[in-house]
């Protein structure tokens, strides 16, 4: 079976999660308001017309090569794995995209989805802006208004991405309501949708949110394992690695790269979520020590209080921020397919540090998270199957944004 | 016969229509909740919608936001909200149904909600973030418990899915009146009245209740000349935000005045002697 975008090799055959009702499992599904079904409905039909249409993806694929710069390298990382003495080590330069994150290849396919629904006013959340700004330059070269939803306390640690929007012609809306980051950003933005449901098209930043966005952002995404998929095979003569490593937030460039591999069993997947200050202070590490309700319109894991309020999330990546993580991460969690790791604010900077020193790469503290983890899969992936062993990690966004946090903190 | 319907076939013996009216349980303070729920009663309520405050609750305006907020500043909690439903029932046979987002019910544990709802003499629920495709989890344990629970239609929902909400409902099917949040300004074109007369075609088997954006006795005899009655959430929390923060009058004159509050909305002005 083809993908249904890119028409490049579509692998997965026994993986079909969501099911139609956009159930990954008890994950997922649409909890919103009455306003919002008649919408979502609009857009899976939407969806499933141009998912299949020759039109829409020649176009995707021209967007993808000509403005985002596809296909993005898979670097070998030949000082990392030699300092860190394991399995080798290969970076899916997504940093390489245009803006600088994975997060464009989502926002060029639905904003085409819009404009063929004849939406002409976009809305996003944001929380460490690469988001928005990816947002925003869609909106830039298709001519599309643009709101971008960001909370004031990450406009203030991410100043850079606020003056990119700007002068892209977005429009940033600050907010200030609860813990002004993104989850406030989220229901600021769905708020905004249920008063314009006919002329405004949300888009959705990560695989969150009410069916079918998980799957569709997944979608757009998957253009990352699937890249990976062939030039793993240029580079090493086998399509599938040992493992592949990648940090999550909401989840999107996890399960971008996750995705074309879930059915290959001999390929370990792991993500690295926020683990902030650590577990038993404050963090985001949803998927360790949160627990399954239903927030922005699916159900998945969530930090919780007792009472089923949500709590505040915290990371010193803007990206992670966030309470909840993807319907389909919450599944491929309890099935046991990938292992999800927590990761501290402090390991993430080392990872910075390391990637920067090795290998003259600054990643954005987001893919940090994953580089953390990066020392001892290797060991133990050299130690169970060889010096041979093919570790790739996704290194999902560069890390200029993040300086002034880095120059703080390293 | 609930005592939702023993309500609205009273209401309709009288050829009346019914106010409900809602109030975020615990605001302004958790101990105003029972004597603002008695003061509605002096105030000719039908039924009462009592507010479960969330953190997060995506269909609202800024009024029923900032109400649900400070609720949760007091620490409000679901046993809270029951314990006080169960206070106000021992004195009082208004209907009173639950309103809030799903996820504290869910955390709280579907049946022993139901349960333990339904024993503090709570008669429904209404969850705006459940739609019905989503509810199958909810719906035995709330119909083993009695408890009705209503759904939700919107200007935007297809003449199928009006009929499906109807079909799902107990109690009363709640109409939206805008598509936007609590407390929007109210669209002033025909339009309001084309999707009311339609969902008064369309729901067959329950009472139609219209809410969101009703500010007077107008606006509530505009919306409600299609419906058999209207609810009104955030005028009245705006009104009690007014008594309590700003004009500070005696504990008994709020309390009177927002009985008086609701005979405005139900009468007109000026209220006629109770």
């Amino acid at each position: 079976m083809p993908d249904p975008v890119t028409d490049a090799p579509f692998p997965s055959t026994s993986y079909s999660a969501p099911d139609d009702t956009g159930h990954f499992g008890t994950y997922g599904g649409a909890f919103v308001p009455e306003i919002l079904t008649p919408v979502l409905e609009e857009l899976r039909a939407a969806y499933k017309t141009y998912k299949d249409d020759p039109d829409f993806k020649e176009e995707f694929r021209h967007h993808l090569r000509e403005y985002v710069g596809r296909p993005t390298p898979l670097s070998y990382c030949d000082r990392l794995t030699e300092h860190i003495g394991g399995a080798r080590i290969y970076a899916k330069r997504e940093d390489l995209c245009h803006t600088g994150a994975h997060k464009i290849n989502n926002t060029i396919g639905q904003i085409m989805l819009a404009t063929r629904m004849g939406k002409d006013r976009i809305i996003a959340e944001t929380g460490a802006g690469q988001h928005g700004v990816a947002t925003a330059t869609v909106c830039a070269k298709f001519g599309v208004d643009c709101i971008i939803y960001m909370g004031a306390e990450d406009i203030e640690r991410q100043r850079l991405n606020v003056e990119r929007m700007r002068l892209m012609g977005a429009e940033v809306r600050e907010v200030t309501t609860g813990s002004e980051t993104l989850k406030e950003a989220t229901s600021e933005a769905i708020r905004d949708w249920v008063s314009n449901p006919d002329d405004t098209f949300y888009i959705i930043g990560s695989v969150v949110g009410p069916h079918p966005y998980p799957m569709i952002v997944r979608d757009f995404h998957r253009v990352i394992g699937t890249e990976t998929r062939e030039q793993l095979k240029e580079v090493e003569g086998r399509e599938t690695p040992d493992a592949i490593a990648a940090c999550v937030g909401g989840g999107s460039n996890a399960m971008g790269i996750f995705h074309p591999f879930l059915d290959d069993e001999g390929v370990q997947l792991h993500g690295a979520e926020a683990a902030g200050q650590g577990l038993n202070g404050n963090h985001a590490a949803t998927l360790a020590k949160g627990s399954p309700g239903v927030l922005h319109g699916a159900m998945s894991y969530l930090l919780q209080d007792r009472e089923g309020q949500i709590e505040l999330a915290h990371s010193l990546s803007a990206g992670l921020d966030y309470p909840g993580v993807g319907p389909e991460h919450a599944y491929l969690r309890d099935t046991g397919r990938v292992t999800y790791h927590p990761v501290t604010d402090e390991e993430a900077l080392d990872g910075v540090k390391l990637l920067s020193e090795t290998e003259g790469i600054i990643p954005a503290l987001e893919t940090a998270h994953a580089m953390s983890i990066l020392p001892e899969l290797a060991r133990n992936l050299a130690e169970e199957r060889g010096e041979d062993a093919v570790l790739v990690f996704n290194c999902s966004g560069r890390g200029d944004k993040d300086m002034d946090t880095i120059a703080t903190h390293v | 016969m609930s005592r939702l319907d023993r309500t609205f076939a009273d209401l309709h013996a009288r050829d009346e229509n019914a106010m409900g009216l809602f109030l975020t349980d615990g605001f302004p303070t958790p101990d105003a909740t029972v004597p603002l729920l008695h003061a509605l009663d002096r105030g000719e309520v039908d039924f009462i919608e009592l507010g479960m405050p969330f953190s997060d609750p995506l269909a609202e305006g800024r009024p029923i936001q900032k109400a649900s907020a400070r609720a949760l500043d007091h620490g409000v909690t679901m046993q809270d909200t029951f314990d006080r439903a169960e206070a106000f029932r021992t004195e009082s046979d208004t209907p009173v149904l639950l309103m809030g987002y799903v996820n504290p019910v869910l955390k709280y544990g579907i049946d022993d909600f139901c349960r333990d709802a339904a024993a503090a003499g709570v008669d429904g629920l209404i969850l705006p973030d459940l739609p019905p495709e989503e509810s199958d989890m909810l719906t035995e344990a709330a119909a083993q418990h009695n408890l009705d629970l209503v759904f939700l239609i919107a200007p935007n929902s297809s003449d199928d899915r009006i009929r499906a909400v109807d079909e799902r409902s107990t109690g009363f099917v709640y109409a939206v009146s805008v598509t936007g949040l609590t407390g929007s300004d109210l669209d002033g074109t025909p339009t309001v009245d084309q999707y009311l007369q339609r969902a008064q075609r369309l729901v067959q088997q329950n009472p139609l209740l219209v809410g969101f954006g009703i500010k007077t006795h107008e606006d509530a005899m505009r919306l409600s000349r299609h419906t058999d009655g209207f609810i009104v959430g955030s005028a009245l929390i705006n009104r009690i935000e007014e008594l309590w923060d700003r004009e500070q009058p005696p504990m008994e004159d709020r309390l009177s005045e927002i009985s008086a509050f609701a005979r405005r909305l139900k009468h007109g002005d000026p209220a006629p002697t109770a």
